[in-house]
């Protein structure tokens, strides 16, 4: 009895683990339409929130993958800069639109696959070196070939995605979803099924697990290395199309400290560091915090000094929430076995005394 | 050719000829050579250092040797990684299991060669199959676990040890190599594992044992092979050989153990 309730609750540790995290974007929600009635439900707040999360969330969804295999990508915020500008400067040279738009992503993956090439054939001890190389590296080239300067007014096909937004009546006169929503729908739900159904996908999470288990299964190591940060380029190029799109420009200090944003979006949503744990949805509900704490707190017009000050303490806080978690497992599985070994004792004891008056 | 004087006899299933490896200035194994016959349980023993593992993960595809060549069935092959030798059926349960504590063990049975439909490149894996094989195949082997959906890293060390077996046993495996399969097990699990390797034998499947405890090898194998340094030292059948010569043969020293062979089977 006392061991089918423990396991129970182990089950329920479980949904809590996989579903907390929702939770508490729900809370966060309830709060703020509490303490902002007439401004944070409006449609075109919560339209503005879904615009602005869109960079961070692309980022994180990458950086998610990379953390996945217990590495880091640090040069996401450069990748961005650097795509954002080679796509403001396509576009101004007056490139055909098809290949501007090809140009933002592409930029992502070729900065990607170095990292994931310098990772594996210079066998560099660790990502953070490798990444922090290409920050710097990544950010002096943008600068490079924009002269430092900014690039302003981009052709309508290419504002699209970032700034474009489909009209819904049915949510009012404002009524209207960004196409940037869109995209993120599109690339978490591909992500998570990835994740979930595609082996390449189930390899990630084993390399992040046990590297030596995925080598010895035949799993070749490297090159999922190399996939998750071609990956991560990806994303990190894609959000360059959104955020040209939105600001309507290219400038060459954009995404100076996304990375951080990014990897602070990844650890809120509940994945470990050292790999081979996390979701999709963990990542999303991430982003959404930090998203809406920045949100909520613009309506209330608190400074944004202390919104930098409340989003370490919460990254602090999320992960301190892990470990007490993880504690409370370990007990509860040790309860359960000593549990059974007491079980066991007494059969034996049992046994032993029926087998002596026999 | 020799073959022509072997006609007739079948060649073994495995065979090793002159392995060495180096690893920069250390000579890990020098010039190495065994067979196995199907159906065959070799104990190999050697003190910490001997070359066992290093000789086993070449076996095993996971190490190229710097010298030498592996014969299988008589066609000489080569290994870029555990995946070629997986393809013709050579399966290792390493030492430190290499399971991904991380995911549910019917996942780690079928990683790295999930079944479900093939598609650009990729494999769009059928998780409720892999479930069901896996549930079966564990039937099979008798290995008891709560559901194959816990976690690994949730398992006692013996169940581990059992998942990490049947990984090695899901598909058509003609040899498995087991590096101290018995060392982290309660006694009770032991002589599972044991059983488990006794029923592979049975099924034609050959068995290369790796132990450092004499009653497992004195217990399952046919033969027992000795390294040293590195080298090949001694070998027997395990009819003509008693546990204080393997003894001595671990410690290096042969010939007048005989002496000190007082519990020599008769």
């Amino acid at each position: 009895m006392a061991a089918r309730e423990v396991i129970g609750g182990r089950r329920f540790a479980k949904a809590a683990e996989r579903y907390g995290i929702v939770a508490v974007v729900i809370v966060m929600m309830v709060f703020l339409a509490l303490l902002q009635p007439e401004y944070f439900l409006s449609v075109q707040n919560l339209t503005n929130v879904l615009k602005q999360i869109a960079m961070n969330s692309l980022l994180a969804i990458g950086m998610f993958l990379v953390i996945l295999t217990a590495g880091i990508d640090l040069s996401v915020g450069s990748i961005l800069a650097l795509a954002m500008m080679a796509v403001a400067m396509a576009d101004k040279a007056g490139w055909p639109w098809p290949v501007v738009l090809l140009i933002g992503p592409g930029v992502g993956i070729i900065v990607g696959a170095i990292n994931g090439l310098g990772l594996t054939l210079l066998r560099l001890p660790h990502p953070f070196i490798m990444t922090l190389g290409t920050l710097n590296a990544v950010r002096g080239l943008t600068n490079l070939i924009s002269d430092g300067r900014p690039i302003s007014g981009l052709s309508a096909p290419v504002r699209f995605l970032g700034s474009a937004q489909i009209p819904l009546p049915a949510l009012g006169p404002f009524g209207a979803i960004p196409v940037s929503a869109f995209v993120l729908l599109v690339c978490y739900g591909g992500v998570a099924l990835f994740l979930r159904k595609i082996s390449v996908g189930r390899h990630i999470y084993a390399v992040g697990g046990n590297p030596q288990a995925a080598r010895v299964s035949g799993i070749s190591v490297d090159r999922i290395l190399i996939l998750v940060y071609v990956m991560s380029g990806f994303f990190a190029g894609l959000s360059a199309l959104l955020l040209a799109g939105r600001t309507d420009s290219g400038f060459p200090n954009a995404g100076i400290g996304a990375e951080l944003d990014a990897i602070a979006a990844v650890i809120i949503g509940g994945a470990s560091f050292f790999g081979g744990r996390g979701t999709v949805l963990g990542v999303f509900s991430g982003v959404l915090i930090m998203g809406l704490l920045r949100n909520g707190l613009n309506l209330m017009n608190v400074s944004v000094f202390w919104q930098q000050l409340l989003i370490g303490i919460i990254i602090i806080l999320a992960v301190y929430v892990d470990v007490l978690r993880r504690r409370a497992a370990v007990r509860t599985e040790e309860l359960t076995q000593s549990r059974a070994t007491h079980w066991l004792l007494r059969r034996r004891r049992d046994l032993d005394s029926r087998s002596t008056t026999t | 050719m020799d073959e022509v004087a072997d006609a007739g006899r079948k060649p073994p299933l495995l065979e090793a000829r002159g392995i060495s490896k180096y690893f920069g200035a250390i000579t890990a194994l020098d010039g190495v050579g065994f067979h196995l016959a199907r159906g065959e349980v070799l104990g190999v023993v050697g003190d910490n250092g001997a070359g066992k593992s290093t000789l086993m993960k070449i076996l095993s595809g996971l190490f190229q040797p710097s010298a030498g060549e592996i014969v299988f069935q008589g066609d000489p092959v080569r290994f870029a990684s555990p995946r070629d030798a997986h393809r013709i059926g050579i399966e290792m349960v390493y030492q430190d299991l290499a399971l991904a504590g991380n995911m549910p063990i019917f996942e780690n049975i079928y990683l790295g060669r999930e079944p479900g439909r093939r598609f650009l490149g990729m494999t769009i894996v059928d998780q409720e199959r892999s479930r069901q094989m896996a549930a079966e195949h564990l039937d099979r082997l008798h290995i008891e676990v709560k559901s194959v959906d816990q976690n690994v890293e949730d398992l006692s060390g013996g169940q581990r040890q059992a998942v990490a077996i049947a990984r090695a046993t899901a598909f058509d495996a003609r040899l498995v190599i087991m590096d101290e399969p018995t060392a982290a097990l309660a006694i009770k699990e032991v002589g599972k594992v044991l059983d488990l390797i006794k029923s592979l034998k049975e099924h034609g499947v050959s068995v290369i044992l790796i132990s450092h405890r004499l009653d497992d090898v004195f217990y399952v194998c046919d033969r027992v092979m000795a390294l040293f340094r590195g080298g090949n030292f001694a070998e027997a059948a395990l009819r003509d050989t008693s546990r204080n010569e393997v003894i001595g043969w671990i410690m290096g020293t042969k010939g007048h153990t005989a002496a000190l062979a007082h519990d020599r089977v008769q």
